[in-house]
């Protein structure tokens, strides 16, 4: 009845969460260096 | 390969991490958020003969324009009509499906771009991609909030924030490819489709084969499901089709719609309002940073206010939304009047992140109201709410502020009556949500029904 605390999982985790994880900050960081314009 | 696909090979074991399931869902929606950036091709698609510049025979923007539509309009149809069958198969065959349709949209776009014929993009990108974005849409929603009794605003809001950032990643990444692919002969259009679909389709399989269906009677560590049920929050459950004769779908249906259709409205125009507003002080270069600003908390607010509702509730959170958005859209005007772009940028941005968080509580609230097992279909048909309001908000904007010119209106203040109109809407989603009652126990399943 884990909630999520199994050992076994992290790798994926780390892996799964980086291979969404990446393309998405990547994606706010080029929209926040666009968003700054505002205030130039 | 169907084996592989089927919702008994899905079931998870026990100790299996519930936070894997979070990465999967995103993995479909920031693909299929890509939607939102197809603007991008608009232009480069103008100029597939003349490269240059558009040439006699190339496409023209209002042709360009019913891709777009034709992809939205398909969204809210299949939604609608795959959701009982996503509830039958999985969420896993259901987002390999979705996966195919996406994938395979962008690859016949492709050779209808490199054979310039728009009615193969039209069946492309906007009839079969469009039912790529519905199925995938729909597909990991009602799993979340399986996996998270606990949290299922926080959950289903993390997905719904994939579909708010799959822009930022769309367009980025549209605009390198095109300019990789341009030269003389080519804007580079169809390799670039090409090579989108066959990103999209891998991308999305990690989506496809992450996904799990917690086993039966799995809980969460220390969670206790509530044994009564609070006063808008059901322990039972309403099949699909039972749900759409109730009064709550339809006052659900409008409370969506209202707060969409509020949001969508000034989305679409906010780089023009933003300089017609405050001529002189806001150039199209900060305008262009204030839809990208816009976008960031579009994207935010999906993840903020779902988590919120898990602790205000679902009901309290569309009271916030209507009340502050009647108060901020009121506020709108005097902004321009005063001459403050800080305030007014605040408005819109608080404005834009209730309108992502509309999206993204409207699953947990129909979990609430109509319970967990059909929660995936009812979302899918309750869609067709944001499918009317891509039509009602920007022909509002559009045309009232053309009324307005056209009666003599200064432009900075053609929007005026505009926001009173959106403030007037929220008063109505505001009544709608106010009526909102738990759903009568003769629409509840039978013990049978739910072991069908």
């Amino acid at each position: 009845m884990s909630g999520g605390s199994a050992g076994n999982y992290t790798g994926r985790l780390v892996v799964a969460w980086l291979f969404v994880g990446i393309p998405l900050l990547w994606g706010v960081i080029e929209t926040g260096a666009n968003a700054l314009k505002l205030f130039h | 390969m169907a084996g592989l696909l089927d919702k008994q090979r899905i079931i998870a074991p026990h100790d299996y991490n519930r936070w894997l399931i979070p990465p999967a869902a995103l993995a479909i929606h920031l693909c299929i958020g890509q939607a939102y950036a197809f603007s991008v091709f608009n232009l480069p698609m103008t100029k597939l003969i003349g490269i240059t510049q558009s040439a006699p025979g190339d496409w023209k923007l209002t042709e360009l324009g019913w891709i777009f539509t034709l992809a939205i309009v398909f969204l809210g149809l299949s939604a609608a009509a795959a959701g009982r069958w996503l509830e039958e198969v999985g969420p896993r065959k259901a987002m390999f499906v979705a996966a195919c349709c996406f994938g395979g949209g962008f690859v016949i776009s492709a050779f209808g771009a490199s054979i310039h014929n728009i009615w193969l993009i039209y069946l492309g990108y906007g009839v079969i991609g469009g039912c790529g974005l519905g199925i995938g849409y729909i597909s990991p929603v009602s799993t979340l909030i399986k996996w998270f009794p606990d949290r299922p605003g926080m959950a289903t809001g993390m997905a719904i924030m994939g579909f708010g950032g799959g822009a930022f990643i769309a367009s980025p990444l549209s605009v390198f490819l095109m300019r990789a692919f341009s030269s003389s002969t080519s804007v580079g259009v169809a390799p670039t489709f090409l090579v989108m679909g066959i990103i999209y389709f891998a991308f999305m399989m990690f989506g496809v084969f992450t996904v799990r269906l917690p086993a039966p009677g799995w809980k969460p560590a220390g969670y206790v499901a509530p044994s009564e049920p609070k006063k808008l929050v059901t322990t039972e459950n309403v099949d699909v089709d039972t749900a759409l004769k109730t009064p709550q779908f339809y006052l659900l249906w409008w409370v969506l719609c209202l707060n969409v259709t509020a949001g969508i409205g000034v989305l679409g125009q906010a780089s023009a309002m933003s300089q017609e507003m405050f001529p002189g002080r806001v150039t199209p270069l900060a305008a262009a940073g204030f839809v990208g600003l816009m976008s960031l908390f579009n994207m935010g607010g999906r993840f903020f206010w779902a988590s919120l509702s898990d602790y205000i509730g679902r009901r309290n959170t569309y009271f916030v939304f209507f009340l502050l958005g009647i108060l901020l859209y009121s506020l709108v005007p005097k902004t321009g009047s005063v001459g403050s772009v800080s305030l007014f940028v605040i408005c819109f941005l608080i404005i834009i992140s209730m309108y992502g968080g509309g999206f993204s509580t409207i699953p947990a609230y129909l979990r609430d109201v109509f319970g967990t097992m059909h929660v995936g279909a009812i979302h899918g048909r309750l869609l067709t709410a944001w499918s009317a309001a891509g039509v009602f908000g920007p022909v509002i904007v559009n045309y009232m502020r053309e009324y307005q010119i056209d009666s003599g209106v200064p432009k900075a203040q053609a929007y005026n009556v505009t926001m009173y109109v959106m403030a007037g809407l929220l008063v109505i989603g505001f009544l709608c949500n106010f009526f909102m009652t738990a759903v009568h126990q003769r629409h509840h399943m039978r013990v049978q029904e739910k072991t069908a």
